[in-house]
């Protein structure tokens, strides 16, 4: 990345692999859960978060030095919250099949607590740009996840990709349903987002020793 | 920290600033985007009655509604007429569709008489009854638009929600489930109202038999389902006396 220094390319590097915002920090996992049964909605927040916590970082970190400490957790919410509604009702008025899709994400963006995560532990701290590529990167590392969370429950669960069968027809027994094969139901209920995450987590660290913590 | 920024005094002075131009930002996108944002809500109504009728741009697997560019003048070529039904009264009104059912189901419980909107409109010489419906699913709204010909046989169907499970209840708004509804038959064999049961074991996954007033159920999304079940039986049964008098 020539037009990034070393240091500013770690801040997007970083949250994608031994950082990660759901692996590593174990955050931002209700929404991991609620949205990762289909693809596309998957997709829909990833890209929603990557707005909403690349501006979001630069506004609370533009405004750094004027925050009261006492009640900057609040200014953080307001931030969010109206950062959110603007959007919403921008998409509304001008992309609205869009904003559809992303209503029912609206209230979850905002009680993600990864944004507010970096809000608190970078952006108060740092200046906008360090602050946008933070967003930027954590809000991409949260994204990678949520879609392949999301690709194996509904490639398993539902035996589609982006709502297009890929397994065949199950009622009409064509593709791998000839054979018996049979969708696994449980993959779209909550729990198994959690033990989807898990996998990945123990697979990340076994690849890499270092991020296991010893109690 | 003995900071200007750590001051009671400057901590509410900063509290009300950001309430105040915050709250003005918000106010003014809202007003500013408000006649747009209406616009689309109708030109939604417009393509959710047109494609219960079965007016729509369908291809193989995925519901696909005719261009909102095209919308209201397919509307004004399909619909013939627009009937707002309260009690023994039926009244023609063009702007029906734009009766907002929820305020009328709460005018309901308060006690009003009720004004039901129905649609009518014709294709290929065929009449189509379009009533719109709402209800509730497992987390919030779930809505729809029911076509039907004058014995209350099913001509086409949509469902929409406000926030059901995706990848499960959020399912009701897909062809595969909405178009099991279509040829199904609202009244039972010797003509009384008995609705459309969205039902578990079924044993009908083709959805063969029309006249068992049942659909095959989407599995996981059972409270989905079961609120789809109400919302046909409360709305539509509140049409049986206009459709008697088309006998």
């Amino acid at each position: 990345m020539g037009l990034l220094s070393k240091k500013d390319a770690a801040l997007i590097k970083d949250p994608l692999a031994d950082n990660n915002p759901i692996t590593i920090q174990v955050l931002g996992i209700c929404s991991a859960l609620a949205i990762t049964a289909q693809l596309e909605a998957a997709i829909v927040m990833s890209f929603s978060v990557l707005f909403v916590l690349g501006i979001g970082n630069v506004v609370i970190s533009l405004m750094r030095n004027i925050i009261p400490s006492k009640i900057r957790i609040i200014v953080q919410l307001i931030v969010v919250a109206a950062l959110v509604i603007i959007v919403d009702q921008v998409l509304k008025a001008f992309a609205y099949e869009l904003s559809k899709t992303l209503s029912v994400f609206v209230g979850l963006i905002i009680t993600n607590c990864i944004i507010m995560g970096r809000f608190e532990a970078f952006a108060l701290g740092n200046g906008p740009w360090r602050s946008f590529l933070d967003g930027i990167g954590n809000a991409a590392g949260y994204g990678v996840i949520l879609i392949i969370v999301a690709f194996f429950r509904e490639l398993l669960g539902a035996g589609t990709l982006l709502g297009f069968p890929v397994l065949g027809d199950p009622i009409e027994k064509t593709g791998l349903y000839a054979f018996g094969y049979e969708n696994n139901g449980f993959m779209l209920l909550a729990p198994m987002a959690l033990i989807v995450v898990g996998i990945i987590i123990w697979i990340q660290r076994t690849k890499n020793k270092a991020l296991v913590e010893d109690h | 920290m003995s900071n200007k920024t750590e001051s009671n005094v400057y901590t509410i002075l900063f509290a009300v600033a950001m309430v105040v131009v915050v709250g003005g930002l918000l106010a003014f996108t809202a007003s500013a985007l408000r006649p747009k944002i209406d616009n689309n809500q109708r030109l939604e109504k417009q393509q959710n009655i047109l494609y219960a009728m079965g007016v729509n741009d369908n291809d193989e697997t995925s519901a696909v509604f005719v261009s909102t560019d095209k919308a209201p003048e397919l509307f004004n070529q399909y619909i013939t007429k627009q009937l707002v039904i309260e009690g023994d009264k039926v009244t023609e009104d063009e702007n029906a569709y734009l009766i907002d059912v929820k305020k009328e189901q709460a005018s309901a419980k308060a006690g009003k008489e009720r004004r039901l909107p129905l649609f009518v409109g014709n294709k290929d010489g065929q009449t189509y009854y379009i009533a719109p419906i709402r209800g509730k699913g497992l987390w919030d709204a779930i809505w729809g638009y029911v076509a039907m010909d004058k014995d209350m046989v099913v001509q086409g169907v949509y469902f929409d929600h406000k926030g059901e499970t995706a990848g499960l209840g959020a399912n009701i708004k897909q062809r595969y489930f909405m178009d099991d509804f279509i040829g199904e038959h609202l009244l039972s064999e010797n003509g009384d109202f008995a609705g459309i049961t969205v039902a578990k074991g079924n044993n009908d996954p083709k959805n063969e038999n029309k006249t068992d007033n049942k659909v095959d159920a989407i599995a996981g999304a059972t409270i989905t389902g079961d609120g789809v079940t109400a919302m046909l039986k409360s709305e539509l049964k509140k049409y049986v006396p206009y459709f008697k008098t088309l006998k």
